[in-house]
């Protein structure tokens, strides 16, 4: 295990009920600094609402859940202060349909003041070209393809200069041809040494670029480890089963 | 009709200008009362949410006349009587335009609650994972959508407003129709009273319709 202070984020015997539905049973978990942890499972294991608990898009039914220090499970927690750290990535790109890219990535700092006008945009357009998307600037997000828009989304999310990223199934509803671009994207920041939090079926983006994979069926983290561990030798039966039916 | 015209013109003209007084007045405030409300009935807290339906379904429960009979005789009397303030009165504009105001805002928050939950929920969401408060998501992101799949429904609402204003001729406002029933009354020429008044109605509101289109189609290109 690393060093105390290297600890993102510390997730300590979370549960989270939809009415009497019960999503997440006890998660525990720990993330250090510089790590991609690739979460794998199938639909309804509760992977998403795992990651959407890490920024209260969710609110934990109970359990603990810490974020560079701040305890975001705790009311009096200025959630927002610690989202601004925390950039978070849509199966669906959500990306604000009444404005161009270039305000679609500057609002949120400018709103917050976390950089002036001229800061933001100049951040932004270096982000784009980071992206391969300088040329979109003015465009609108219907102009923009899938992948190009999920480009953007994460283009958008580093504009407030997160330490932490999280990624809700960035590739499932891109056409084929469009995952490779975004994975791309999410490979070299990874391998800039972002702290990444990936819910994907993306069983090869896990196996090149993940440190560790997590596998959670039925509310539960059933087994985790390095690629190698989960994915080529799987010890759980349950965990054998879902791989042979995604691989 | 040509006699009526010549004869009552101006009368009907400043009656038509008192309607869209009492319009104008009106659907400014129903405005701020929609927004309110329906603000209201979309958040997550239980509490605002009763009072944004209770308020909506009362208004919308009780036809106009009988709103419009309780703000304009009602109210002043439970002022005079219960408070004390003998003097108190509510004019027929103050009490038509609290009336329509009223009945209007509750419509009016229908539409500004519809228009807010057609955005898809992901657009908040991502506005609050960028650090974002709510009433900033609101502000920024969600209302200015909203407010497109909301305009053919506001200027219904509007057109619908304007006619109403005709039901607060029975609390004495002079407005076009309450003067149109003066007018009727003078000449004993109902067919042609009526017919210039509706047709008056009718010219005012094509106009208003036709302009709103226009604004409609400006938002809807420049974006």
């Amino acid at each position: 295990m690393a060093d105390k202070t290297d600890v993102k984020i510390s997730v300590k015997n979370l549960k989270k009920n939809f009415g009497s539905l019960e999503v997440l049973k006890d998660i525990s978990l720990e993330v250090t600094e510089g790590e991609v942890v690739v979460l794998i499972g199938p639909s309804g294991s509760g992977k998403s609402t795992l990651l959407r608990c890490l920024n209260q898009l969710e609110k934990a039914t109970s359990g603990q859940i810490v974020i560079d220090g701040y305890d975001v499970t705790d009311k009096h927690t200025d959630i927002n202060k610690v989202r601004k750290n925390i950039g978070m990535v849509f199966q669906h790109f959500n990306l604000f349909n009444h404005l161009n890219v270039l305000k679609n990535m500057t609002l949120a700092p400018v709103h917050l003041k976390t950089l002036s006008k001229e800061e933001a945009k100049d951040k932004a357009m270096q982000l784009l070209e980071r992206v391969g998307l300088s040329d979109k600037a003015q465009a609108y997000p219907s102009q923009l393809s899938g992948g190009q828009k999920q480009r953007v989304a994460i283009a958008r999310a580093l504009e407030m200069n997160p330490d932490i990223m999280l990624f809700d199934e960035p590739t499932s509803a891109l056409d084929p041809e469009m995952v490779g671009e975004v994975l791309a994207v999410m490979k070299e920041l990874a391998r800039d040494g972002m702290t990444m939090i990936v819910v994907t079926h993306e069983i090869g983006f896990a196996r090149e670029v993940a440190s560790r994979v997590i596998f959670m069926e039925g509310g539960y983290i059933i087994e985790e480890g390095t690629p190698e561990e989960v994915l080529d030798h799987p010890k759980e039966p349950r965990t054998i089963d879902f791989l042979s039916k995604v691989l | 009709m040509v006699m009526i015209i010549q004869k009552y013109g101006t009368m009907l003209i400043q009656a038509m200008g008192q309607t869209l007084l009492l319009c104008l007045l009106s659907l400014v405030f129903a405005s701020v009362i929609g927004l309110i409300f329906g603000l209201m009935n979309v958040g997550r807290n239980r509490a605002l949410n009763f009072i944004g339906t209770v308020y909506v379904d009362a208004v919308r429960g009780v036809p106009l006349i009988v709103l419009a009979y309780f703000i304009y005789f009602g109210i002043p009397t439970a002022i005079q009587q219960g408070l004390g303030f003998t003097s108190f009165r509510l004019g027929p504009l103050q009490a038509g335009t609290i009336a329509l105001s009223m009945n209007c805002g509750a419509y009016m928050a229908e539409i500004v609650r519809a228009g807010i939950q057609s955005v898809d929920r992901g657009q908040m969401e991502a506005g609050r994972s960028l650090g974002l408060s709510y009433s900033a998501g609101m502000a920024l992101i969600v209302i200015p959508q909203a407010i497109r799949t909301m305009i053919p429904s506001i200027i219904n609402q509007f057109i619908i407003t304007l006619k109403d204003t005709s039901i607060l001729s029975v609390i004495g406002f002079p407005e076009l129709t309450n003067v149109g029933k003066t007018v009727m009354g003078n000449t004993f020429k109902p067919l042609q009273a009526w017919a210039v008044v509706g047709i008056m109605y009718l010219i005012v509101i094509t106009i208003l319709s036709k302009v709103s289109k226009q604004i409609e189609r400006r938002i809807n290109r420049g974006r």
